[in-house]
């Protein structure tokens, strides 16, 4: 033996195989261990399917009450025959974790504030936001309603949940997803906790804007004084078209929200002093949607057609999975979340539905006065009262846990404390109250909803509808369409919980919630279409209070009601283009005010042509038009100019006033208050400096991005699809697409419509869709991104609604699973 | 022969290791080492075949299976990396890191023998 080479040998070979089996620091990121990441037997080659791929399966498995046929169509859209109503959410379970196991713990990880599990304490700051928002907490009231009263609800999420387990079990280490491999982590099982969690991240994704800009209007309300304050954020808007036509009369309310005495004093003008916290991040915006149905009398078959394109987040894999599911009740098909049970916007053989978000507030904050930071008691309705403690504890990757002591009020969690906060808050106990925290149906009004057969019952199914304001589009085979907004709202008086509200006693609490009767909602209306767009849902004659303008944008409902007036004799083909309209109706008001102002100034050769590609823009922000660009970038300088001296002094975290507000204050005052800089002392600007500051501002962009041949809409706006994990590799760059805010194609950079969906009513139900991404969530799969140009280009897939009987020989289906007992 | 015979055998244990057991990924360098120990070489010759039988084995699975996937994942996995998008790149850093392994496990095996 020679001892020396031998121990040099063995320990390069140990050394080798101790770093390769490391998650080694690169750029502030972690390699995957790439020894077992890189071997073919274990690693990610494992997960390089065949494009040829199989998937014929007989699968046998334990807790299935009876057969269920699954065939398989060649987009991968799977069509479920279950004899038994559990048996098909059962093998929905299995699906879903089959094509996006990752994705679905990934995102109930998030909501459940568990990701420092996977990333460590880089990402605790995260966890500590959704555990203090009470996600967990709210998830929990849920499941404990539901599975208290509503066996039917429980008993699907449990078949479910076997399901998903069914098809964890069944994984060889080498079976794994991708994302796991590259981060070095193992699947848990699953749970029906975890369906409620995924309920809260779509609450937190619909509603949780509150939590931040709560925040934002009391720092804006406290530092402009209330006065100054309601005229930037004005509720006013002269051009809203309200998702209720104007001029409904509504009936006489049945609560009557009373303004507390003080509500000047202490509420709207207590200019307190110290600022506020604001969240470490903020659902997106522009969270949104369409939807509407036209009746038969504006269709070219004289059957009722029904549109839906939610607008959300574009990430790969895709938040939505198609399927059909069919049992003995009922035949329903259409986009469905990976992590819950049954279809959330679709149609069966009877009616269709879709959704939007209501953009009603149901989020509200009370800033509480405890006896001291132990937090155990607080100062209400004249006496200390106790409060209770809510113990989170947030595992971390390599590192101790954390753990969140979070007391409970009457109003609930308090969320911002004296141990949490950041530089601005000064230690306020703000508590929160959020609709999603309280125990609510869950599910129920789309499980009844996929067994809906008229307009009855899907009143029944969506009366259900408690924690998130949606408005929910209908229509039936049977001729009517209808729209209603629903959830549990607050019964507010006017400003009730734009700002953070005064928590020493209840006079500022919440008087009631609304009954759904009284929500706002229309049948069958004589100009025969119903739409809803995210704008106010009434016009001011509506009893009760709907919360801060700014929550509504307002564009794209007017475009879509102008264009479903004039149009007749409908198809579904006019349905899709309508969907695909890039028409800029903010554009077409605000051009003419730019303009306006800018025919007086003298330009200089370089400014005169881009005015010039202004005004010479069709008002269509398809990819190649310029003057989409050249629009945005002047109005962009111009509110910059308006709204930045008066914003920037300030110091704080502001939201500022929302497009409609400047461009209406601009079209009924020229005088209009904050165009004056109040940086320049001794000058008084006007709107004609403001609006060449802005397009002076703005050519100096707009030549720089000529430059990097960049003038073109979709160039600039470069809309992408992103894997949750942010790795270009793994998402969509560059798609040529146009659209964008205000307008019915809403898709911006990364954010757009998430599924689009037309449903005519037909005696054969005939349908389309289309979502960015593809059906299977391995990023090396050959369907992982297979609808994405499809969707870029506005092109639509014609949905199969497949019968049980002609599912057999039909000629787009591939594939047959089998689930049989084992 | 014996060298044939060593890339060969290492391959074909590495492989059935995969196959057969729940190893971790680098149990073919206890295969690797045996396979030295016992089919004896000089050192330079035990660390090639180890080295080879690996290097081979996971460039042609890695092959086999890129192919029939036409390059999607090995394409993205060459962006993470970062290999600049080469397939092919991901592929020789696949064998070149097995054939390490093995190689120096058959090394030591070579130097544990008797001279």
């Amino acid at each position: 033996m020679r001892i020396v080479p031998f121990i040099i040998s063995a320990l390069v070979a140990t050394g080798l195989i101790i770093v390769l089996n490391l998650q080694l620091p690169v750029g502030g990121n972690k390699t995957p261990r790439l020894g077992y990441f890189l071997s073919p037997q274990i690693g990610f080659w494992q997960n390089a399917e065949s494009v040829n791929t199989n998937y014929n399966n007989d699968i046998k498995l334990t807790g299935l009450e009876s057969k269920v046929e699954v065939y398989i169509d060649d987009r991968l859209v799977p069509h479920i025959y279950a004899d038994q109503e559990n048996d098909a959410y059962y093998v929905q379970g299995y699906l879903h974790a089959k094509f996006r196991l990752w994705q679905m713990e990934f995102q109930t990880h998030l909501a459940g504030g568990r990701v420092s599990e996977i990333f460590g304490k880089e990402r605790l700051y995260v966890d500590r936001f959704f555990r203090r928002l009470g996600m967990v907490y709210g998830a929990e009231n849920t499941q404990e309603y539901v599975e208290k009263n509503n066996p039917e609800m429980k008993s699907s999420i449990e078949a479910y949940a076997k399901g998903v387990n069914a098809y964890i079990s069944s994984l060889k280490p080498e079976q794994i997803p991708f994302e796991y491999k590259l981060l070095d982590y193992q699947p848990e099982a699953w749970s029906a906790k975890k369906t409620y969690l995924f309920q809260m991240f779509m609450s937190y994704d619909l509603t949780g804007r509150g939590a931040s800009t709560d925040l934002q209007m009391t720092n804006a309300k406290n530092y402009f004084g209330y006065q100054d304050f309601n005229q930037l954020f004005s509720n006013i808007k002269d051009s809203l078209d309200p998702i209720i036509p104007k001029g409904t009369v509504y009936a006489k309310p049945s609560i009557n929200p009373i303004m507390p005495k003080d509500v000047d004093s202490a509420y709207l003008n207590n200019n307190a002093p110290n600022t506020t916290a604001t969240a470490p991040f903020i659902p997106n915006k522009n969270n949104g949607s369409n939807n509407w149905a036209v009746a038969g009398s504006k269709t070219k078959s004289g059957r009722p057609i029904l549109c839906n394109d939610p607008h959300l987040g574009l990430n790969m894999p895709s938040l939505w999975y198609e399927l059909q599911i069919t049992t003995p009740t009922h035949s329903t098909y259409g986009a469905s979340f990976p992590g819950s049970p049954a279809v959330i916007i679709g149609f069966n053989d009877s009616i269709a539905w879709g959704v939007t978000n209501a953009g009603r507030d149901v989020l509200d904050y009370y800033e509480m006065k405890f006896k001291d930071s132990s937090k155990q008691e607080y100062w209400y309705n004249g006496a200390w009262k106790k409060a209770t403690t809510r113990k989170e504890v947030i595992k971390v990757k390599d590192s101790a846990d954390q753990v969140e002591d979070i007391a409970m009020t009457v109003f609930g969690p308090v969320m911002y404390d004296n141990m949490y906060k950041n530089s601005s808050t000064e230690g306020k106990y703000l508590a929160l109250r959020w609709t999603a925290h309280e125990a609510s149906k869950g599910l129920l009004p789309f499980y009844l909803l996929n067994r809906a057969r008229n307009y009855d019952d899907y009143l029944v199914a969506i009366s259900n509808w408690y924690n998130t304001g949606q408005n929910f589009v209908f229509a039936s085979k049977t001729g009517d369409i209808a729209i209603k907004q629903q959830a549990a709202f607050v019964a507010r008086w006017s400003r009730q919980g734009d700002f953070i509200m005064p928590g020493i006693d209840s006079s500022y609490a919440w008087q009631g919630m609304i009954p759904t009767e009284e929500n706002p909602m229309i049948k069958n209306p004589i100009r025969g279409f119903v739409s809803s767009a995210n704008q106010e849902s009434t016009d001011t004659s509506y009893p009760y209070y709907l919360g801060a303008g700014s929550n509504f944008p307002i564009y794209r409902g007017i475009i879509i009601n102008r264009m479903l007036t004039a149009m007749n004799a409908i198809t579904p083909t006019d349905m899709q283009l309508l969907q695909m309209n890039n028409y800029h109706v903010f554009a077409e008001m605000a051009r003419p005010v730019l303009l306006k102002y800018l025919s007086k100034a003298s330009l200089n050769a370089e400014e005169k042509k881009y005015v010039d590609i202004l005004a010479n823009w069709n008002l269509n922000a398809d990819i190649n038009e310029k003057g989409a660009t050249v629009f945005n970038a002047i109005w962009d300088s111009t509110e910059a100019a308006i709204y930045k001296d008066e914003f920037a002094a300030a110091k704080l975290n502001l939201g500022w006033p929302d497009d409609p507000i400047l461009l209406e204050s601009l079209l009924r005052d020229s005088a209009y208050t904050f165009i004056d800089n109040i940086g320049t002392s001794n000058k008084m600007e006007t709107i004609d400096d403001v609006v060449l500051e802005g397009l002076k501002k703005a050519v100096t962009k707009l030549a720089a991005l000529e430059k990097e041949n960049k003038l073109e809409w979709g160039k600039f706006k470069d809309t992408k699809v992103v894997h949750w994990l942010k790795i270009p590799a793994l998402s969509r760059m560059h798609l040529p697409i146009g659209g964008g805010r205000h307008m019915i194609n809403a898709t911006t950079e990364d954010h757009g419509p998430s599924w689009r969906m037309i449903v005519h009513l037909t005696d054969e139900i005939e349908a389309y869709c289309v979502y960015p991404g593809g059906q299977n969530g391995n990023p090396g799969s050959k369907y992982y991104d297979t609808f994405i140009d499809s969707w870029a280009n506005g092109k639509y897939y014609q949905i199969l609604f497949l019968k049980k009987e002609d599912a057999p020989k039909h000629k787009k289906v591939k594939w047959l699973m089998t689930f049989t007992q084992a | 022969m014996k060298f044939f015979s060593s890339i060969i055998l290492t391959a074909i244990l590495a492989y059935a290791l995969g196959l057969y057991t729940t190893l971790p990924w680098w149990g073919f360098a206890i295969t690797s080492f045996v396979v030295a120990l016992s089919i004896h070489q000089t050192p330079f010759k035990s660390f090639l075949s180890g080295f080879l039988g690996l290097f081979l084995l996971w460039v042609v699975l890695a092959t086999i299976i890129d192919i029939n996937n036409e390059h999607i994942l090995a394409t993205k996995v060459a962006q993470i990396l970062p290999l600049g998008g080469s397939y092919m790149a991901v592929i020789g850093l696949t064998g070149l890191l097995g054939g390490l392994v093995s190689g120096f496990a058959s090394l030591a095996a070579s130097y544990s023998r008797k001279a």
